[in-house]
């Protein structure tokens, strides 16, 4: 099989308002699938729909073999979800949430409890598993959410802004646990916001912006549609600096800007310019503490993205 | 662990199978797993439970001390009439709080949980029914247990009184799924509990639950005669203290009762499935 899920076509109204407007999505078996876009441009509307909480209105959406509204029992099967919301039960512990949500997948009670303290073992959360969770701090509310949606050990596991709200260090621990997922085969589908999340984890990643896919590509490919990748030099010696600036200048063709740290750095659209520039300062026998390639932000891929399209409409 | 097919595709290659296989009569075990939680929740919080502890012994007190001597002559007697109906009415109360909490309950992230997970749509709200039915029996225990320190006796057997308390509660389950399905329709927990009131209230004291019927206005006489509510409280007078015919309201009590849940159960969950 070529995708652990497929989304073709999807399209989804809520009364006037247009939350899906023909999206794809698709990732192979064991890869993440990062889904960027801004509050409201459909991120959660399409998750719902793989995971069976919505109907779609037109289009379709096969995870795992199976279709998300002919098959639902088996799509619940093999998929799990963490929703947007925290997804636990406030009055249970941790090890109850977990052993409820074993029991509702078929396993046997005692099953359900000894996947529940892997899984709090697994999660740092074995000292408050006998806790109510709303005595649990945001950080770990997350990570027994995250725990949730694997007690069936699924195929398939959406996170829907999983680190939303979330201090950076928190993020890198929820960041870390997604990770070890997909090193055992699973298949995530990751709504964020932050673009820097999606850098991070994703294999690839879908821009999605009002109910559309906008891009679609690797965190790299992106970044190059929107081209302009920055080559930085910092000499040896400051008083190279001239010499830099012309060879700068001669293999862009741009002017080359100085960041008053002794460092020079020009925007390229060439691919072999880094290698162009290399030889160069070789040739001139000048040495160079630092010397890099800079790929745009995905804060400026998306910036531009979105401003394209505006661009179109208008 | 059972649990080692996971992620292997199938032999075709097309299809993922499932960790966890499924195992038979998902329904009831997915509803029973449902009804645990709503039990460990209600001991969690006990302060959910006033409306079945307080509430019916200053129900009791209210009647018997305030009214008793005025409508009955004496305290003893008018306990002995009104304690039968009056735990009708309590247990009859206490299954409209179901409807509030699922109704708080959905909107919550558990129960999108819920529905992303294999199980039977109707399962939660059965849980949900079948957990709060601890309700019922707080107020039965609560009520015969005050009931009896005031000077209520049992006219009967306790297995008569047993088969009442049995009758009582499946009563209540049934009414239950009226609220259940107010809870899914109606948008605030506030709202359902409103309309909670607005129904029960014509249901449970629209009875001769306090003064017998032929001392009320003819229309009201009208109304207590087709009331369901009265049936099910004058078989719990016959089946507690004894005096009065029992085949005849106990069949018209099962047969209301298995009518309302033939008619809001499928309707509680088809609403439910709608919200999904």
């Amino acid at each position: 099989m070529s995708f652990a899920f497929q989304a073709t076509g999807l399209v989804k109204r809520f009364g006037k308002t247009t939350a899906l407007a023909g999206v794809d999505l698709a990732a192979e078996p064991g890869t993440v699938l990062g889904v960027l876009g801004p509050n409201g441009a459909g991120k959660t509307t399409a998750v719902r729909i793989l995971a069976t909480l919505l109907r779609p209105d037109e289009g379709r959406a096969v995870v795992g073999g199976y279709d998300v509204v002919r098959q639902p029992a088996a799509v619940r099967r093999i998929s799990g979800l963490t929703g947007q919301f925290a997804s636990v039960d406030e009055d249970l512990t941790g090890t109850e949430n977990l052993v409820l949500i074993g029991q509702l997948l078929d396993l046997r009670a005692k099953e359900a409890k000894v996947r529940a303290a892997q899984l709090l073992a697994e999660f740092d959360l074995t000292e408050a598993a006998n806790r109510p969770a709303k005595t649990y701090s945001g950080g770990m509310r997350r990570r027994l959410d995250l725990a949730a949606s694997l007690v069936g050990r699924p195929a398939v596991v959406y996170l829907d802004e999983p680190t939303t709200g979330l201090d950076p260090a928190k993020r890198e621990d929820v960041w870390n646990m997604v990770r070890s997922q997909v090193q055992e085969g699973t298949t995530v589908l990751l709504t964020t916001q932050y673009l820097e999340e999606a850098d991070a984890l994703a294999d690839n990643i879908s821009v999605i912006n009002h109910g559309k896919v906008i891009a679609h590509g690797t965190p790299a490919q992106l970044k190059h549609i929107v081209g302009g990748q920055t080559i930085s030099v910092r000499p040896a010696d400051p008083a190279h600096l001239d010499t830099v600036a012309t060879i700068l200048a001669a293999v862009s063709g741009n002017e080359p800007e100085s960041h008053g740290r002794g460092v020079l750095s020009v925007p390229v659209s060439d691919d072999s310019a880094m290698t162009a520039v290399v030889r160069r300062l070789d040739e001139a026998g000048i040495s160079v503490i630092e010397l890099s390639l800079h790929l745009p932000s995905l804060d400026e891929v998306f910036f531009t993205l979105t401003r394209e399209r505006q661009e179109v409409a208008a | 662990m059972t649990t080692t097919t996971t992620r292997e595709a199938s032999a075709d290659g097309t299809q993922f199978i499932a960790a966890v296989p499924a195992r038979p009569f998902g329904l009831v075990r997915h509803s029973l797993v449902m009804a645990r939680r709503s039990l460990i929740k209600t001991m969690r919080t006990p302060e959910q439970l006033l409306d079945v502890t307080l509430q019916p012994i200053i129900f009791i007190v209210l009647f018997v001390y305030l009214l008793g001597g005025a409508i009955a002559g004496s305290r003893h007697d008018y306990l002995q009439f009104l304690l039968p109906a009056l735990m009708v009415q309590n247990v009859l109360f206490a299954s409209a709080p179901t409807g509030v909490s699922l109704n708080t309950d959905i909107k919550t992230g558990v129960f999108d949980r819920f529905r992303s997970l294999p199980i039977g749509r109707s399962a939660p709200l059965i849980g949900g029914v079948l957990g709060d039915m601890i309700r019922f029996v707080v107020s039965i225990v609560v009520m015969i247990g005050f009931g009896y320190i005031l000077g209520f006796r049992i006219g009967t057997s306790w297995l008569e009184v047993i088969a009442r308390c049995l009758l009582v509660m499946f009563m209540a389950f049934c009414f239950s799924w009226m609220f259940v399905l107010l809870g899914m329709i109606v948008r605030e927990p506030g709202a359902v509990q409103g309309l909670g009131f607005v129904i029960m209230f014509p249901l449970t004291f629209g009875t001769n639950v306090l003064v017998p019927t032929n001392t009320l206005p003819g229309w009201l006489q009208a109304w207590v005669n087709v009331n369901p509510v009265a049936d099910a409280m004058q078989a719990a007078r016959g089946l507690m203290v004894g005096h009065s015919p029992v085949f005849e309201p106990v069949m018209k009590t099962l047969a209301w009762s298995v009518a309302i849940l033939l008619v809001f159960a499928p309707l509680a969950v088809r609403a439910y499935r709608r919200k999904a």
